[in-house]
């Protein structure tokens, strides 16, 4: 089935906004229009596609400087109650309890099928966990887990809180300027300061492959701060373009498109976020098919795809063996900036998801080489304590 | 002089003589932003006026170009798959797709002059 495609005079192959959408804006709205941003219906909110600079510089920027994201439209919740530990891992797979205070963790809400609903970050705190979901699944994710909770433990949703990315090789020096010794925080570290008067919960952490910081502001403070930040001489502002080119160089997932209901954790190569207790314990959502898929594999597997040739395959692309068997799909795929060429991830029967297995991509109906390749495509550069 | 027009779809044909050569507008590149690939069609490929004759890809997005007039293609611009970027740089000029024999130059008749197609994408939001 070939995708359909974009038509030519519309902006990067999105649709454009419409005064009928009544679409959510973010505390940053203003910022973005201001600077010339081209703006998209994304998951409801009107959003930043890309500025002046456009995707292509905007992503190597991020490489080699600082970016500044805003990704409020994400959900920030709270889990507060002294039960809460225990309520929370009985929704996700992820190692709650061995958490120390002060750190954050990648897990997903799985289902009862061992799909999976959602991938978050858990930070947890002295007297509360909080967490940090998708905002296209945000009403779903509030639901699922307000109604899953015991007496006693309560969801508290954050929606007067904005949430911005500084994401670099110079986004610490950046920070530095503003909150002292932020750069001793480790990654998948959360640590509380005052930018500009804002009382600002800082997390080592982001979806770039690059280190950086996730900044949760009060949103009345929050066009204030990312002015600040941007007005450093390294920092760029940048938009949803760059964010998606970044995180699928670093082979990270993409909610409802690399990792949905329908793929267990074990399918989508996300066993590292499960410790070894949960996955003797269980008691999570589809811990059963987790174990057994743990134990003697899955049928089908999520691997990074690499191209032979100077097209990209997109998602939707038809995955077929060297014999020209079907085999899978594409869930992410395009031109990676850093990597210089095309680079796509999607899920491969398991005796095609050695590194090195040759693959043919079906393309406008011609079969283009590929093969299966190591993620990430850029190297990781999170900081190291 | 030779002479240049565009079609609705952001297509340009600057003819010469019974060959024209095709590309995609400025206003099209700009749309389209940094671009990262360009399939041409086959040299000898008969292709018909509003069908798919190329494509062009962008960082985000896939586009198809379509023939503004039918025609043969008698040459690509080869340049391009080295080179992509040059659709950015030169959409009008270094950046062109492909040279056509034309089949109906009276088609050519339906289509806008540089007046006319100004004024079409000054009125696109």
């Amino acid at each position: 089935m070939p995708r359909r495609m974009a038509r030519l005079g519309s902006p990067s192959g999105t649709r454009a906004l419409t005064d009928a959408e009544n679409l959510k804006t973010t505390p940053l709205d203003a910022l973005h229009r201001g600077l010339g941003a081209k703006m998209v219906p994304f998951a409801g909110y009107a959003m930043p596609l890309h500025y002046a600079t456009g995707i292509l510089r905007e992503h190597l920027h991020v490489r080699s400087a600082a970016g500044l994201f805003d990704v409020s439209h994400m959900g920030q919740l709270r889990v507060l109650g002294d039960q809460r530990i225990a309520a929370i891992e009985r929704l996700v797979p992820g190692d709650i309890a061995a958490l120390p205070v002060g750190r954050v963790r990648y897990t997903m809400l799985t289902n009862d099928t061992g799909g999976i609903l959602d991938d978050l970050m858990i930070a947890k705190r002295a007297g509360d966990l909080s967490l940090v979901v998708n905002a296209a699944t945000k009403e779903s994710d509030i639901a699922h887990i307000a109604e899953r909770l015991p007496q006693g433990v309560a969801l508290a949703l954050e929606p007067d809180r904005a949430l911005l990315a500084l994401q670099g090789p110079k986004a610490a020096e950046v920070l530095e300027r503003f909150v002292p010794d932020i750069d001793r925080l480790p990654f998948m570290a959360e640590s509380v300061a005052e930018v500009a008067g804002a009382k600002v919960t800082l997390t080592r952490s982001g979806y770039t492959g690059e280190d950086g910081f996730e900044l949760s502001i009060p949103a009345d403070r929050a066009d204030e701060v990312a002015r600040l930040l941007l007005d450093e001489p390294e920092v760029l502002p940048i938009g949803l373009g760059a964010r998606d080119t970044l995180r699928l160089e670093a082979g990270l997932c993409l909610y409802g498109h690399d990792i949905d209901e329908a793929t267990t954790p074990v399918e989508a190569d996300l066993v590292w976020t499960i410790s070894k207790r949960r996955r003797t314990e269980g008691g999570f959502p589809g811990a059963a098919i987790i174990k057994t898929q743990i134990a003697s594999g899955p049928a089908r597997r999520r691997v990074g795809i690499l191209p032979d040739g100077k097209a990209p395959a997109r998602e939707g692309t038809e995955i077929q063996d060297a014999a020209g068997r079907t085999i899978g799909r594409i869930t992410s795929g395009g031109f990676g900036p850093s990597a210089d060429g095309p680079i796509a991830m999607g899920y491969v029967e398991i005796a095609c998801a050695a590194p090195g297995t040759q693959l043919q991509l079906i393309v406008r109906g011609k079969a283009l080489p590929a093969r299966v390749a190591p993620m990430p495509f850029v190297p990781h550069r999170y900081f190291k304590n | 002089m030779a002479m240049l027009k565009f079609t609705k779809d952001h297509e340009w044909i600057r003819v010469e003589g019974d060959e024209a050569v095709v590309g995609i507008t400025d206003y099209a590149q700009q749309q389209l932003g940094d671009v990262v690939f360009v399939e041409l069609p086959e040299i000898g490929k008969n292709v018909e006026q509003g069908r798919d004759a190329a494509v062009v890809e962008s960082v985000k997005a896939a586009s198809e170009v379509y023939a503004p007039v039918d025609g043969t293609v008698l040459a690509v611009n080869d340049a391009l798959a080295d080179e992509p970027a040059t659709v950015n740089t030169d959409a009008q000029g270094k950046g062109w797709f492909f040279r056509l024999k034309l089949a109906k130059p009276a088609q050519l008749d339906s289509l806008m002059d540089e007046a006319a197609y100004t004024a079409f994408t000054a009125g696109l939001a």
